[in-house]
């Protein structure tokens, strides 16, 4: 059962009912779902946890949603002890959280769940979202098992194979003729207008606490410990903020014992404007235009950017903004020492970890969990001129041997 | 009619221009400010715009045309 109370205000703390309502009336302020931490307390055990089923839905009495759950199988994903990469970095006790195994190869999958569960509680018919990648895929899989409408807005210049990963869930998918700044406007416009559960406008609310469930499996899965250091990838800024208030809510309710985790925050150089706040010392985001390959990252104007830069400074967390050339870099050392292909924002972590080792800011013996949040046959162009190419021979042994010996001057071993 | 929630980010060289006032002299339109935060070099204002949905529009591209950022109050919508 769930234990949500009600929205608060994260501005000026107003609480409202559990509506499909987004933001405050007073002073259009976001809301954020609240909880009776007192009941919890007194409900939750981790023998409940760990009875239950082995999907975001174990979490069930910690998220905002009554219903059936709408579930493809989003979450418990694996907390890999990163030995090789750690060697490669410098770091003894490194994990990877692999979100890249979700149904639909990305954390989105955790907060649509949560989403398209609490819509259908709501009544709605259609589960709407603006997307160019992993929320659209997300949302178009979850509607589709739901038995939802599915409505995808996508910029008419998207790729036509972007649309692929969502198209195949027989969404209604809408190309706007417009810019970015557009399909923003027109979407906001239309959500007022119509009465659908757009995922995150306004059940934003509902849909950005499906986060908080890696917050949770890391901690369960450190053998109920806070990690020392999280290091994120941050968009909007929401799924940072949330994965600390999922370790802060395990703490409250004495299922861990808490010691302040550090929580950084990694973005693409080319859009990166949580970090630029963060340098300048300031709380006051400046939107960018975004220009990165680490498309699932670009949002010049992160909703959640003030409270991620609240988290950066309660926490001693660092920001790092890394280039495009060093995402790519990223992304092949995480699949050549880990056998984990991500995508973009995949690599952009991992650049950023490297960054943090680099500068001394990482002790070596800290618990550093790397979140890696989507897979990488995604964004597969972003690594196609970066690999090697393949060793090409005639089919015949010598023809192998020479091949292989020019490559790696030295012949491969032979049998007997 | 209507009513849309806005966010409007200001140029400093803007900061001193009253462009809402203009914007309720020049649309038909009602403005409600509900938060701001105006310093030296930047500022922003939260407000809800009221009138028809045209008149919303023109006047939004009017704001823009004067050189200020507008928004939707959650923020940037599409996401990756």
């Amino acid at each position: 059962m769930s234990f949500a109370k009600n929205l608060r205000c994260r501005e000026c703390g107003r609480l409202y009912p559990l509506d499909p309502i987004y933001v405050c009336e007073f002073c259009f302020g976001p809301l954020e779902v609240m909880y009776d931490y007192e009941g919890l307390r007194r409900h939750l055990t981790r023998e409940r946890i760990e009875q239950g089923p082995l999907t975001i839905w174990r979490y069930a009495d910690l998220l905002p949603a009554q219903g059936e759950p709408v579930d493809i199988g989003a979450g418990f994903t694996p907390l890999l002890e990163a030995r090789n990469l750690g060697r490669a970095l410098g770091l003894r006790r490194l994990y990877l959280k692999n979100d890249c195994v979700n149904p639909t190869w990305s954390f989105k999958d955790r907060v649509v769940s949560v989403a398209a569960t609490k819509s259908r509680e709501f009544g709605f018919d259609t589960l709407a979202c603006a997307s160019t990648g992993n929320l659209a895929n997300s949302v178009a899989a979850h509607a589709a098992r739901a038995g939802l409408r599915a409505l995808v807005f996508v910029p008419a210049d998207l790729e036509v194979g972007k649309m692929l990963g969502s198209a195949v869930y027989g969404p209604v998918l809408v190309a706007v003729r417009g810019s970015y700044d557009d399909v923003n406007r027109l979407c906001s416009e239309l959500a007022e207008k119509y009465r659908w559960a757009f995922v995150n406008i306004n059940v934003r609310p509902y849909y950005a606490e499906g986060s908080k469930t890696l917050g949770y499996e890391v901690c369960e899965q450190l053998g109920w410990r806070v990690p020392d250091h999280c290091i994120v990838p941050a968009a909007s800024g929401s799924l940072f903020t949330k994965i600390y208030k999922g370790i802060k809510e395990l703490a409250w309710l004495g299922l861990v014992e808490w010691r302040q985790p550090r929580m950084s925050v990694a973005q693409a150089l080319g859009c990166s404007p949580i970090i630029e706040a963060w340098e300048r010392n300031s709380f006051d985001i400046r939107p960018q235009r975004p220009r990165t390959i680490a498309k699932s990252l670009a949002i010049g104007n992160p909703a959640d950017g003030y409270y991620a830069l609240k988290v950066l400074a309660e926490t001693g967390g660092y920001g790092v903004a890394v280039s495009d050339e060093e995402v790519v870099e990223g992304m092949k050392l995480l699949a050549e020492t880990e056998g984990i292909f991500a995508e973009t924002a995949g690599g952009v972590v991992v650049a950023a970890l490297r960054r943090l080792v680099q500068q001394g800011r990482i002790d070596p013996d800290e618990t550093v969990v790397a979140f890696i949040t989507g897979a990488g046959l995604k964004t597969a162009e972003a690594v196609q001129d970066a690999l090697n190419e393949p060793v090409l021979v005639e089919p015949s042994i010598a023809s192998f041997e020479e091949a292989m010996a020019q490559r790696s001057g030295a012949l491969p071993t032979a049998r007997g | 009619m209507a009513r849309q929630r806005v966010k409007f980010t200001f140029p400093p060289d803007l900061i001193q221009e009253p462009i809402i006032w203009r914007l309720g002299r020049h649309f038909d339109l009602v403005t409600n400010i509900r938060r701001a935060d105006v310093t030296e070099d930047r500022g922003w204002v939260i407000l809800e715009l009221e009138g028809e949905l045209e008149e919303i529009e023109r006047g939004i591209r009017w704001v823009q045309e004067q050189g200020v950022r507008v928004d939707p109050v959650p923020g940037d919508i599409v996401e990756g």
